[in-house]
């Protein structure tokens, strides 16, 4: 019997009794981040990066947690867990998890540049590797992040001089600190949407320094705000709060921005290609740095993705999780939030974001 | 090239008028003439003859992207548009050009000349010296599917600031049968008129329609509300064929449809008529199959459109015919500024004096005292073999483009059934990786026959829900379609009905599309084949 196994409940290691991102109710859960398609509520004990705490704690309410830090091994009915750092967001791990000579990495969501925010993915050898694949499609490729934030930061100034607000939108765990320590705040000041600035409170607590912020209230004075940068949630798009700072510029930044026909959907005014997922050769890097014998996809570009993999001599196999979404759902049905809830991008973790705290 | 996929960029990136404006007469204001006149001819449609076929084009790509032939079809669903999958697959660029839009249109046109391995090499250099947004407006210009969300009058709007000339002689004067090669941007831009084409038409006046929607029936009352008092309104049959101005100028005749694509070959019964009118005249009609005197539906007249050559069955069988609107240039004059009722009473005089009146016909006015009664007489109109009524204002003036106030269409409901979506395929450009063309069939005793393909008449958030569905009740994938559990029902609104040998229904429709979405109806209670073929034979 294979040490993990794919379960109608999520991944389970039946030799140290405990699951890792379980989607429904289980006694032991090992959470990889604490975006809400990986950290479901009503599991009896979590277990998680130190760095999850407060977002956890703050998303999920009282619940019973243990934090480790990254290369710290616990043991649980034998088996060893320890967590490396996936570089997705603050706090976000791959989960060793080894027992017997058998090495099995659960990769949770990564990306293999450094941000600057969170710390940098380290690549884990393994026998078995279960990877994401959300943007596994060769069109996927990013830009260095300073190429981005240049844009950004110009986009945002040329808005200062045309007098219009800027707004830049992203997931309010992850994407919203990377934009705020990368933009140029000598080009003004910096105004968070509440979803996003309790989030940011919640990694203050947890010891992380980010740039200073100012929370959008009733008292916030409109024509100081225009002259900022606004960091709203994909939920906020097109809302009344956010038409009360017209004319406004509004930027989205997600990796679906690579694809015209996703941008032209969103009525974005400039899509910047920004995601906190792998790109194509990132994820072909990762695995292949894994050195692993049998390479497992989760969501994401399945299909393709292990098709490729296996054509260059991988053991790729597809399985069906409730991360992300399926196969080809994920850039669609993300619009679907979009357009039909006002929420957005990388669905899952947008609409687990905003859940808990609009 | 630079600054033309800059244009195409900082174009794409604003949805505000005055932004897009603004972008427009940077360009204009930073390039060379001949980029200028290169830029208006890819912006009003005119491209550059294809000079690699599609099958090479893919085949390059795979080869310059170095992945197997498969992930390329993958990736082109994903993105839904080959040249920006082909943009976006390629590696990164490894030189720089500084070639203008001229000079790249030049290379694409020598192409002509040139051997399959020349072709090949020449594209591989070219796409190792562009960055990925000059290749997706390069790949777009030398597959001949350029095009833009800029309407013409916005680019004529920002030229018209730029060269201080007024937006409709200018719209005018890029008019018709020009290239970027031979007409020069001195010409287009100075004032002497001297200069003008002798084929160019005028820019058509389109009709604003009475009502967006055929679920909001205008009453009489309504009409009176929009329109005022009937009095002072001239009514027609919307006739269905092609939509044409004719000229006479110089002993020349020229046939130019409403898409300006130069027709003069494509209908040889209306010479003798034309060349009997006096130089300098031009008219607005259209043209139709008749037979015996009487206007036959579109299908008929479809039959010989884009055939190279008319056979002598197809010239004996349909005969075209021109049904003439107006009047737009009489004895050398431009006379659109006079009224409606006196161009009308100008065309009146040309046709009198022809000696061919069963192929120069006028299109009848409508006698009518009141809105009531024009909408009883609407109801003749399928009857008729016509799409409703027009309405124009006897004091119009003949504009340019379309216009609301004093032309309007007042077009009859849409023929109607309930059908059942079984087939779903990816759309293209802004609703690529989105189900969103369907195939729609109707009951045949107990199976589903397909019958029609609809793209339009869903919202957006509809969409998202079909797309939802698709992917939860796939039963089989055939490459890129994928055959759905029949359950969700359509009404499917069409503007004609006809047998076809080629549908696997027996019948094809005019301008299908989604009316809305059956939320009320199982699939049980959608149509049947029997209710279509009974559309048929009141259509004949």
């Amino acid at each position: 019997m294979p040490l993990l196994e794919f379960t109608d409940k999520g991944i389970y290691c039946a030799a140290g009794r405990f699951y890792v991102d379980p989607w429904l109710p289980v006694d032991d859960a090992v959470i990889t981040h604490a975006h809400a398609d990986h950290a479901y509520t009503g599991h009896k004990r979590y277990l998680a990066h130190h760095l999850s705490r407060e977002v956890l704690l703050y998303r999920l309410g009282d619940i019973t947690l243990q934090t480790v830090e990254y290369g710290e091994t616990v043991f649980k009915n034998g088996v060893a867990i320890t967590l490396f750092p996936a570089g997705h967001v603050i706090g976000s791990a791959q989960i060793k998890i080894e027992h017997k000579g058998e090495i099995w990495v659960v990769s949770g969501d990564y990306k293999v540049e450094d941000d600057g925010v969170c710390t940098p993915f380290e690549p884990v050898q393994c026998h078995h590797f279960i990877s994401e694949c959300t943007f596994g499609m060769p069109v996927y490729k990013w830009k260095p992040q300073p190429e981005v934030f240049a844009e950004v930061n110009s986009w945002w100034q040329n808005n200062v001089q045309n007098n219009l607000a800027t707004v830049i939108v992203g997931y309010s765990l992850g994407k919203a600190q990377r934009i705020l320590q990368n933009l140029n705040l000598d080009i003004g000041n910096v105004y968070t949407h509440g979803v996003i600035e309790n989030t940011n409170e919640a990694l203050r607590r947890n010891g992380i320094v980010l740039n200073p912020t100012h929370r959008i209230t009733q008292e916030s004075v409109k024509e100081e705000v225009r002259k900022g940068i606004i960091i709203a949630p994909p939920s906020s798009v097109g809302t009344p709060w956010m038409r009360k700072f017209a004319p406004y510029s509004f930027g989205y930044c997600s990796g679906w921005m690579t694809i015209r026909g996703a941008k032209r959907r969103r009525a974005a005014d400039r899509g910047f290609v920004l995601s906190d997922h792998a790109d194509w050769t990132g994820l072909i890097s990762a695995i292949d740095a894994t050195r692993c014998e049998s390479v497992y996809l989760t969501h994401g570009s399945t299909a393709t993705f292990s098709k490729y993999l296996s054509e260059i001599g991988f053991d790729a196999h597809e399985v069906h999780t409730l991360y992300g979404t399926d196969e080809d759902d994920a850039p669609a049905q993300t619009t679907e939030t979009k357009i039909a809830d006002n929420n957005s991008q990388e669905p899952a973790e947008s609409m687990a974001n905003e859940g808990g705290e609009a | 090239m630079k600054s033309f996929a800059q244009l195409f960029t900082s174009l794409d990136e604003t949805n505000k008028t005055n932004e897009k404006v603004k972008v427009l007469k940077e360009y204009f204001a930073c390039v060379p003439d001949t980029d200028k006149m290169h830029m208006l001819a890819l912006f009003t449609g005119r491209r550059p003859k294809r000079q690699i076929n599609s099958t090479q084009f893919r085949l390059w790509a795979i080869e310059a992207s170095g992945i197997p032939a498969w992930l390329f079809e993958e990736s082109y669903h994903v993105v839904g548009d080959l040249s920006e999958t082909v943009a976006l697959l390629l590696p990164d660029h490894k030189n720089t050009s500084s070639k203008t839009l001229t000079e790249w249109i030049a290379d694409i046109n020598s192409l002509t000349t040139k051997t399959e391995e020349e072709k090949h090499a020449w594209l591989l250099q070219s796409w190792a010296e562009l960055s990925a947004q000059e290749r997706f407006v390069f790949n777009k210009i030398l597959m001949g599917s350029f095009r833009v969300g800029v309407s013409q009058n916005l680019v004529i709007k920002a030229l018209a600031d730029v060269a201080e000339l007024d937006a409709a002689t200018l719209t005018h004067r890029l008019m018709g049968n020009w290239t970027a090669e031979t007409y020069q941007f001195a010409e287009l831009s100075h004032a002497d008129t001297a200069l003008e084409d002798v084929s160019r038409p005028y820019p058509f006046f389109l009709a604003y329609p009475v009502q967006e929607t055929s679920e909001k029936q205008k009453t009489p009352d309504a009409m009176q509300d929009l329109l005022g008092d009937a009095s002072v309104w001239q009514a027609e049959w919307k006739w269905d064929g092609i939509r044409a101005q004719l000229i006479k100028r110089k002993g020349e005749i020229f046939i130019w449809s409403r898409g300006e694509d130069l027709a003069t070959d494509k209908f040889p019964e209306l010479h003798p008529f034309l060349n009997e009118l006096p130089d300098g005249t031009v008219i607005d009609g259209e043209i139709l199959s008749f037979r015996n005197g009487l206007p036959l539906p579109f299908a008929i007249l479809q039959t010989r459109i884009g055939r190279k050559t008319l056979s002598k069955k197809i010239l004996e069988d349909s005969p075209v015919a021109l049904i003439a609107y107006d009047c737009l240039e009489f004895n050398g004059e431009d006379i659109r500024s006079k009224t409606q009722t006196e161009r009308r009473q100008l065309l009146q005089q040309l046709q009198a004096a022809s000696s061919f009146q069963t192929v120069f016909n006028i299109s009848a006015l409508i006698n009518f005292s009141s809105w009531q009664e024009l909408s009883e007489i609407r109801e003749q109109s399928r009857a008729m073999i016509a799409e409703g009524i027009m309405l124009k204002r006897k004091d119009a003036h003949y504009q340019v483009g379309r216009r609301r106030g004093d032309w309007w269409k007042w077009k009859i409901d849409p023929l109607s059934v309930d059908a059942v979506m079984i087939y779903a395929q990816k759309g293209h450009g802004r609703r690529a990786d989105l189900y969103t063309d369907y195939t729609f069939a109707v009951w045949d005793g107990d199976k589903l026959v397909p019958f029609a393909k609809a793209y339009s008449g869903l919202t957006d958030a509809e969409i998202n829900k079909v797309d939802a569905f698709v992917k939860r009740n796939t039963l089989e994938k055939f490459g890129p379609v994928r055959t759905v559990k029949p359950q969700l029902v359509f009404e499917i609104g069409f503007e004609g009905i006809n047998k076809s040998t080629r549908h696997k229904s027996g019948v094809a429709l005019r301008f299908p599309r989604i009316l809305r979405w059956r939320h009320d109806k199982p699939k049980e209670e959608a149509d049947t084949i029997e209710t279509l073929k009974a559309l048929l034979n009141d259509n004949e």
